[in-house]
């Protein structure tokens, strides 16, 4: 009786904690792209010269493509020209050296709750810390190196590791892949490498943080995991850039390769700045994650949680390869005020006997709009695959909008595909139920979504779970009548 | 001029040409929207793997056959009750005991036809005739579209369609027996596309039950390209049936539009076996409040052939229900295709929409692609859609052969389940008995190519394992 | 305490309460029985205040406060429970989780301090072990999965947790076996006290064996056409509703709480 349609209506903006600048003094390539630039990236990281060749291969090949139009998110032009492909903190002293990190990027990393101290760390999680364009710090790569695991930022893997990086580059996601990666192959200037060599199980877990912090930029970064046999490893992202009135672009790959009996788990908190209450500003986040389940019984498993950026458009997919491989996909989407997000997963299955699994939970609030899209596909060779999809929607307000779009090929017979959706809103029996009880309608509401994301939280390692429960919550907030 | 001057064959590669002028006998609206239709096909050209509705379906070897054909020009009136070949009244058969209307190549044949009773003021004719007669209860069809078409085959319909029938029920008017329409195909000219153009227009509080049965003659290629609109205005009732038995040489796109009114009630029930490529589009708009919604499809895809359903319900209104349920059963190196999509508008608040796809994977080389789509506006709403693709439970079929059940039967026992639960949404009586015949007889040569060994591949591990090093050696479609 | 007058309510375009009015005073308990479709869960979601039952005249009275002018949880604040008759199921949210967030949620509008995890725990075990209720269910999502006797556990549970001071009970004891209905029974005797009250909503007199209640109602078509001491309760029960007005058998909506 208390509320009514109107309310849903009334949506605040919700707080974002993470919108500061920071002052720091960048170096910046000229804006716009074009061969002189990607010579220039490539000359200040003193790249080798197939890996500009690659680059410059990657850029005509993206001169001759168009920007994608089949999502199903709407925005304005980008003007590739009018973007700084290179920024760097110019404080950046060397590599690996911890003590030496600028008092100022560690300030901005305290402020974001990420401490580039190891003797601060409370748990033994590693972190590579990418500004910008550049990674500025990386964690525990001592005590990783006793165990053979190498971590590091992409850059310094490009110099250290070169035979590594040309092996395992462009290998699961070629540079001809679509029109983002094609960009990040020509442009892509950090990111963090892993590589876990054979029968090593990871003894931490590892993370990038990603911060934008320079206006005008975007941000391209490459990520390349490689698990050998037998090897293990829990990899964690998280992400946040200040509140600006412009978009900005983040156009990241991430390679997965797990070879056999290997396992990679990949984490990703995304909390870009998601754009003001009336849809100005945000990050446009268009991205392209894929796996490779390259040997028998490898398993790669995604879990996301996305509550930020103007515009989500990514699809963390398994190619398995490996007979008995296993794919996992565990997301859950929010699109609040304007946000919009067109997200999901493939599942490619060629070995015998492959499994996948996913799970979709989105969220639509205010005049969010999300989409699940994924493909689940059986080729011939892909005797007694097993796939289980489960989508579910949870709708909050009358002008958001929720959209399923699944795509199942399957060519052969012993293959086995379930896909289960629903859509509805919050369920007014389970809000009164638990007003009732005395719970205000908003901490209900957050009660009752968060929930309906349990199955994707407990995938997620623990101190992670807790963050992304509260980030629902407050991204939540003035949502709810 | 006659419209075969100026109506070429088409492959794309040689350009397309159409009708710009229409026919002589047409009111100048329909000439209009026939230039717009073909004008509109020849900017945009025929759906392509580009098209995202048309990702799973070819539609260019029927495009080599022309559009139309010089007899098109007029009505024929003389089909003459036979064809060298074959008798059409053998064709036809008993028939479902009530009102038979016959179509041939697009055209209505009189000679063939049984007209039975019909309520007082309720109108069952030519659509060439009604053109004539009572044009203006027919324009506000030739513009569904004015917005644009969904593609080039229903562009075409509005160009090129002079026959068919029409079915227009007054106020309250109720038809007891089903109206039957045989659509036929027949040999013994060169092959060509037809256009039958099927309109029901049921008045408020009407009901009526119309059976659409597509046959053809073995024999050489042809392409039905056939439109039915159905409007049912508030409180009508109108139960629609699709049997499509074309033969394997046939291609066969069909569209059904179904607007509804309010608290009106529609069905649509689809038994495909036939064509060498058959689509099927269900269109439904709800636009009146509590209306309601039954789409069933039973699609038996063997070798050779390729079905595709692509499926629209479009809630537009407050408390509207849809329910679907199609099932796929594919042998051979047939292929199946499913394309459902929902759509909750903005302020249909209390839909409850449910959408069920299942297929059946008999062979080694059969394919499934299946797209079940939800796309929602509205909040205070229930929807859900399922889709699963398998073979046969090899439990279920172990069970069934250590009760001492033959492995042929057990599958045919096991596939005769599957399919029952769309076969039980038919009307009981002819049109049930006639569907449970023609899938008996669709269902026959499945089972005795399940003994011949070409099983699935759980049945047996050497079996899979040929299997697979099979379809590896034809490269697969790996990328 | 509370004060029911003339209250009409109604659901779409049906009136189901029709001129009901009933008064409860402190330290009483109060049976309100009726046949089918007479309005007794309607009375009950009226007074937590659930959204889609419209009032359209008479007032209640909570200790002279417009009770309807109150959100559903600053109702459960001033102390009034209510047991489903079917509690809904909450998927993903730990029961625990649940009933500590609604515990300290009451306490700090009445002014408590909030009870910390490590309390908590204590406190939930004791009325668990009073409610007879698996400790499984704890941790379990809230009734999901539940049986019929396990929900009605967890509601008696939350009663003992809250400490209300009007509970209102909506045919708690329907599809028990005696055990549960003995729970049932001794929870509410728990909470009798000169302070509080309770109304027990209830289509049979079997609880009413356990649990001796002050006053009975016999509430048909929509108002309260009989009251009467405890002895009310066994003429019904040998006599049935007939000779009542029950015009209100009429089909009611689907009934509330029954998740989708």
């Amino acid at each position: 009786m208390s509320t009514t349609r109107s309310d849903w209506a009334e949506l605040a903006g919700r707080e974002y904690a993470y919108g500061f600048v920071t002052d720091i003094d960048s170096d910046l390539a000229p804006k716009g792209l074009s061969e002189e630039v990607i010579r220039l990236i490539s000359a200040k990281k003193d790249e080798p010269d197939w890996l500009l060749d690659w680059r410059l291969r990657a850029y005509r090949h993206w001169l001759t493509l168009s920007e994608p139009t089949w999502q199903n998110v709407a925005y304005g032009p980008i003007d590739y020209d009018d973007i700084i492909y290179y920024a760097a903190p110019k404080a950046r002293v060397t590599p690996g050296s911890l003590e030496e990190v600028d008092p100022e990027l560690r300030a901005m990393f305290d402020k974001l709750g990420i401490s580039l101290s190891e003797q601060e760390r409370l748990s033994g999680v590693a972190v590579d810390a990418v500004v910008d364009s550049v990674s500025v710090a990386t964690t525990f790569q001592a005590k990783l190196a006793e165990a053979g695991v190498i971590f590091s930022s992409f850059s310094d893997a490009v110099r250290d590791h070169p035979d590594l990086i040309r092996a395992h580059l462009g290998s699961v996601v070629p540079y001809k892949d679509n029109f983002f990666a094609t960009l990040n192959s020509a442009v892509f200037t950090d990111g963090s490498f892993c590589y876990v060599p054979k029968g090593v199980r990871c003894p931490m877990e590892l993370s990038t943080y990603f911060r934008i912090n320079a206006a005008g930029t975007g941000q391209f970064e490459r990520t390349l995991i490689v698990a050998e046999d037998g090897a293990e490893v829990s990899y964690l992202e998280g992400c946040t850039a200040p509140m600006r009135d412009d978009n900005q672009l983040h156009a990241a790959v991430v390679e997965l390769v797990a070879m056999e009996d290997a396992r990679i788990k990949y984490s990703t908190v995304q909390n870009w700045y998601p754009g003001d209450a009336e849809g100005k500003g945000g990050i446009y986040n268009f991205v392209t994650k894929r796996g490779r389940c390259a040997g028998a019984r490898s398993k790669i498993s995604w879990t996301q949680v996305e509550t930020g950026s103007a515009i989500t458009w990514k699809y963390p997919g398994v190619v398995l390869q490996g007979d008995g491989s296993v794919g996992e996909f565990y997301s859950v989407a929010l699109s609040a005020n304007h946000q919009q997000a067109d997200t999901g997963t493939k599942m490619i299955h060629i070995g015998k006997n492959t499994t996948s699994t996913i799970v979709s939970k989105a969220i639509s609030a205010g005049h969010g709009q999300n989409t699940y899209r994924g493909l689940v596909k059986m080729l011939r060779s892909a005797q007694g695959a097993r796939n289980h999809t489960r989508c579910d929607s949870l709708l909050i307000g009358p002008d958001c909008g929720a959209h399923t779009f699944p795509y199942i090929e399957v060519k052969h017979p012993s293959a086995r595909v379930e896909h289960e959706a629903t859509t509805s809103k919050v369920s007014d029996d389970q809000l009164f139920y638990a007003r009732q009880r005395g719970i205000g309608e908003e901490e209900a509401t957050s009660m009752i979504v968060n929930g309906f994301c349990r199955e994707v939280f407990r995938e997620l390692p623990m101190e992670f779970a807790v963050e992304a429960q509260r980030l629902l919550s407050v991204s939540l907030e003035g949502a709810v009548g | 001029m006659t419209l075969a001057a100026r109506t070429v064959s088409a492959h794309p590669s040689e350009g397309l040409q159409l009708p710009l002028a229409g026919w002589p006998s047409d009111p100048d609206w329909l000439a209009v929207a026939r230039r717009g239709a073909a004008a509109w096909v020849t900017a945009n050209g025929f759906p392509s793997a580009k098209h995202e509705d048309w990702r799973y379906t070819r539609i260019d070897p029927a495009l080599a056959i022309p559009f139309a054909t010089d007899t098109d020009t007029g009505r024929r009136t003389a089909t003459g009750g036979s064809w060298p070949d074959v008798s059409l009244r053998d064709l036809l058969g008993p028939g479902l005991g009530g009102i038979r209307l016959v179509v041939v190549d697009g055209h209505f044949a009189p000679e063939l036809s049984d007209h039975g009773y019909l309520p007082s003021g309720a109108r069952l004719d030519s659509l060439h005739d009604a053109l004539a007669v009572a044009p203006h209860r027919l324009e506000p069809l030739w513009s569904w579209h004015s917005n644009g078409y969904p593609h080039a085959l229903r562009a075409l319909s509005d160009a090129l369609a002079t026959d068919g029938i029409l079915i227009d029920l007054p106020t309250e008017a109720v038809v007891d027996d089903p109206i039957e329409i045989v659509l036929l195909t027949v040999p013994g000219r060169a092959p060509h596309w037809s256009h039958p153009r099927i309109v029901v227009l049921a008045g408020a509080g009407s009901k009526a039950t119309v059976v659409e049965t597509h046959l053809g003659v073995p024999g050489q290629p042809s392409v039905t390209n056939a439109l039915t609109q159905v409007v049912v205005d508030d409180g009508a009732q109108v139960a629609h049936y699709v049997i499509q038995d074309e033969n394997l040489d046939s291609f066969h796109f069909s569209s059904l539009d179904a607007h509804l009114g309010h608290s009106s009630r529609f069905s649509s029930r689809l038994l495909a076996v036939g064509g060498r490529i058959g689509r099927h589009e269900v269109h439904t708009v709800l636009h009146g409040e509590n209306a309601e919604v039954e789409l069933h499809g039973l699609f038996l895809t063997g070798s050779g052939q390729h079905h595709d359903n692509a499926i629209l319900v479009d809630h537009a209104a407050l408390g509207c229900r849809s329910h679907q349920i199609y099932k796929g059963v594919i042998d051979g190196d047939g292929h199946g295709v499913f394309n459902g999509h929902i759509v909750v508008r903005p302020g249909a608040v209390g839909t409850d929409a449910h959408q069920t796809n299942k297929n059946l994977l008999l062979s080694d080389r059969a394919e499934v692609d299946t797209r079940p789509r939800l796309e929602i506006f509205a909040d205070d709403v229930a929807c859900t859609h399922g889709a699963a693709v398998g073979q046969l439970d090899p439990d279920a079929l172990f069970y069934l052969r250590s009760r001492g059940v033959p492995h042929q039967e057990a599958r045919a026992l096991l596939v005769s389940g599957f399919v029952q639960e769309v076969l039980d949404c038919f009307a009981d009586g002819p049109i049930r008995q006639y569907a449970e015949r023609l899938v008996a007889a669709h269902l026959e040569p499945i089972m005795s190519a399940g003994r011949r060994g070409t099983d699935s591949a759980s049945d047996s591990d050497s079996d899979s394992a040929r299997d697979v090093s099979a379809s590896r050696s034809r490269g697969g479609t790996a990328k | 305490m509370l004060l029911i007058d003339d209250l009409h309510a109604s659901i779409g375009d049906t009136e189901i309460l029709s001129g009901l009015s009933l008064e409860v005073a402190a330290g009483e308990v109060h049976a309100v029985m009726g046949p089918n479709g007479s309005g007794k869960s309607t009375l009950a979601h009226v007074l937590a205040g659930r959204d889609p039952y419209q009032v359209t005249a008479g007032r209640v009275l909570y200790d002279g406060a417009d009770l309807l002018a109150m959100t559903p949880e600053e109702r459960a604040a001033a102390g009034v429970f209510l047991g489903f008759q079917h509690p809904v199921e909450i998927p993903g949210v730990a029961n625990m989780y649940f009933l500590r967030t609604a515990l300290n949620a009451l306490r700090r509008a009445r002014g408590l301090d909030e009870v910390g995890p490590v309390e908590f725990l204590a406190i939930a075990e004791e009325k668990r072990r009073l409610v007879e209720m698996d400790r499984m269910l704890m941790d379990r999502p809230v009734n999901d999965g539940f049986s019929g006797g396990e929900k009605k556990r967890n509601e008696i549970l939350q009663m003992l947790l809250f400490e209300p001071r009007l509970a209102i009970l909506d045919e708690t004891d329907s599809g028990l076996d005696i055990d549960a209905l003995r729970v049932v029974a001794a929870g509410v005797s728990s909470l009798r006290s000169p302070d509080t009250a309770a109304i027990l909503i209830t289509h049979h007199q079997r609880l009413l064996d356990h649990l001796v209640p002050d006053r009975v109602h016999v509430l048909a078509g929509g108002r309260i056409v009989r009251s009467g001491g405890p002895e009310l309760a066994a003429e019904l029960e040998a006599h049935g509703y007939a000779g009542f007005d029950t015009r209100c058998s009429r089909e009611l909506p689907a009934p509330i709480g029954s998740g989708r």
